[in-house]
């Protein structure tokens, strides 16, 4: 509470230099020590997955015959050579898991960039029609979200053919209606504001009320759902992956992965255990910073 | 001089409820209500809540389409069709602060929003220069510009609002409640801001209120409203010294006097407005008028009398 205090002081002293709104986000998102705990994995994560190819000892699919299924460096059997050891074929496993991080973040980002913007404009759309096609849209997600998700991505990757592509659309998909009744609830709140009728008045046509006037004050919410969504997808893409519906072998996604050492748990726990912590830790901080995010953007939880 | 707006037996109907198989009721929010406001003039609109003050403003500054009667701005019709020409006459402050500024925009934006949709003609510079004058002639200091709403009090916001509603240069001010929110000491600051801007401009201004102390230091001309219909409508001095509908007199012996001689005589309404969803058939006011006979719940007394109109069939005065 003092260092609260302490930072009201601050601003109030600066009140001629007006106080960044990046300046104040943090303030509020790093009082959650989870949050920053999760931002800063999940740094480290896009570092990785950004800096793969630099990183990582070897090519993934680069096969040392002479080295299947080695042990971790720290094991009886492992070597520096392969510091978490290699897979059936005698693949690298770090080199794979490093790379695997690519196709992580690459699911992540293109599942919540399709979702989320179809999503908002669907919303958007919702919230201003007229009943009837708001109805029409609603009852839509409705069907789409009665669903098992997973299932429903699994038949529409069935229909579309096996790729990480056709996964990520079928993703997509499965996790747009989140969207759209996010962004329809909070535009119908925001509708019925004082603000928004001073702009009618001020003559703001239709487009203008939605993009200009009603989307900037909608996007707290749903910046945290993407922020929750992204592991979503991620999770989705691994387990689609590992069902075969997903990336196809040899390509180095840890769902995938996951999929082709199954027969291995028993003889080479390793082969099972990295993809799969790498997928828990990446989800885990990305949902703690999600809930960081959520409570720093959250204008109840705010004290102005 | 010419009225700025004149309204003819303006009314609207609203349908509620309704499922599948029920039919709506209908709720005449407003009805039957005229009135003129001339340049310079503040006419005031008082009655409790639900009383559709807030209907009226709605209508009047072209959010809703009126379902009977009809208004003209300076002189010209208002159809919906001319609602984008005529908007800029009319323009509206709000009551609560808080909720009628946009806190993801500066407060510059703000002020140049109106500029950009209607005078597509100035460019970023003019908008600015017309932005900042007007935050001058408002009391805000231009550094002021370029913060956002959440950095400033209750008045400042809304000075803001009014510097908003003031950029296109309208000549009709629709006030709705637009001190009520604020502290007492920052109702007068607002109050002589808004005074001072009338003297300045001409503005014509629509002045919605319950707060009948307010009221009677604005008001020129003062329109009591009950149940949606105008019950009362004359000049402030004669309403507040000699009201003739009863239920004006009950409004103002409500008022509270801050001065402890002068204790008048409480009239105390019993029970509580009709629904509006059923209207008596007479007056509206009968069933808590303590001087209510037959007639009163047979008949809906019109608009009538002297010295100025009021809706009731045994007048006070």
């Amino acid at each position: 509470m003092a260092d609260a205090s302490a930072q009201t002081g601050k601003t109030m002293v600066g009140a001629d230099r007006r106080p960044g709104r990046l300046k104040e986000f943090w303030s509020y998102f790093s009082e959650n020590r989870g949050a920053v705990f999760g931002l800063y994995v999940f740094a480290a994560f896009l570092l990785v997955a950004i800096l793969a190819p630099l990183l990582a000892p070897y090519d993934p699919s680069a096969q040392f015959r002479d080295h299947t299924l080695q042990p971790p460096v720290w094991q009886a059997g492992g070597s520096w050579e392969f510091p978490l050891g290699t897979d059936a074929v005698g693949r690298d496993m770090l080199s794979r898991l490093i790379h695997g991080a690519r196709f992580s973040f690459f699911v992540g980002i293109v599942v919540v960039v399709v979702a989320a913007s179809g999503g908002i404009i669907v919303g958007l759309v919702a919230g201003f029609a007229p009943k009837w096609l708001d109805t029409l849209i609603m009852r839509l997600m409705d069907i789409i979200l009665a669903f098992p998700s997973l299932l429903l991505a699994l038949v529409l990757v069935a229909v579309l053919g096996p790729t990480l592509l056709n996964a990520m659309i079928a993703i997509a998909l499965v996790l747009q209606p989140h969207y759209v009744r996010l962004t329809r609830a909070s535009v119908l709140s925001e509708r019925s504001k004082d603000y928004v009728t001073a702009s009618r008045v001020a003559g703001a046509g239709r487009e203008r009320l939605m993009f200009i006037t009603v989307l900037p004050n909608c996007l707290a919410p749903i910046i945290v759902q993407a922020a929750l969504s992204f592991s979503t997808a991620i999770l989705d893409a691994a387990a689609l992956g590992f069902l075969g519906m997903g990336a196809q072998p040899p390509t180095p996604e840890w769902g995938t992965m996951l999929a082709d050492a199954r027969e291995f748990v028993l003889r080479a726990w390793w082969v099972v255990t990295f993809p799969g912590l790498a997928i828990l830790v990446t989800v885990l901080a990305i949902n703690l910073m999600g809930d960081g995010l959520r409570d720093a953007l959250d204008p109840k939880l705010k004290r102005s | 001089m010419s009225p700025v707006i004149e309204a003819r037996d303006l009314g609207r109907d609203y349908e509620v409820g309704g499922g599948l198989f029920s039919k709506p009721g209908i709720v005449r929010a407003v009805a039957n209500t005229s009135f003129a406001v001339e340049p310079g003039r503040t006419l005031a609109v008082v009655g409790e809540s639900g009383c559709g003050k807030s209907t009226l403003a709605r209508l009047v500054t072209m959010i809703e389409e009126p379902t009977s009667g009809s208004f003209s701005i300076g002189g010209q019709e208002v159809t919906p069709a001319r609602w984008s020409k005529l908007r800029t006459d009319v323009q509206i402050v709000f009551q609560d602060p808080y909720g009628s500024l946009n806190l993801r925009q500066r407060v510059g934006q703000i002020l140049e929003e109106p500029l950009k949709i209607n005078r597509r003609d100035l460019s970023a510079k003019e908008r600015r220069a017309r932005g900042l004058e007007m935050m001058r002639l408002v009391n805000l200091r231009e550094e002021h510009y370029d913060r956002y709403p959440h950095m400033f009090s209750g008045g400042q916001r809304q000075r803001v609002a009014v510097a908003r509603a003031l950029m296109l240069e309208p000549k009709l001010l629709v006030l709705d409640e637009p001190v009520s929110a604020l502290d007492l000491s920052i109702q007068s600051q607002i109050l002589n801001l808004l005074n001072d801007l009338q003297e300045r401009m001409g503005l014509a201004y629509l002045f919605i209120s319950h707060d009948l102390s307010v009221v009677r230091h604005v008001a020129d001309d003062i329109l009591v409203m009950y149940l949606g219909r105008p019950v009362e409508f004359g000049p402030r001095d004669e309403i507040f010294d000699a009201p003739r509908h009863p239920y004006t007199k009950a409004l103002i012996s409500a008022t509270p006097s801050a001065n402890p001689d002068n204790r008048r005589t409480r009239i105390k309404l019993s029970g509580e407005i009709p629904s509006p969803l059923a209207v008596p058939p007479g007056c509206p006011f009968a069933p808590r008028c303590w001087k209510a006979q037959e007639k009163c719940r047979a008949e809906r007394p019109p608009m009538e009398g002297r010295p100025h109109p009021a809706a009731c069939f045994f007048p006070e005065n």
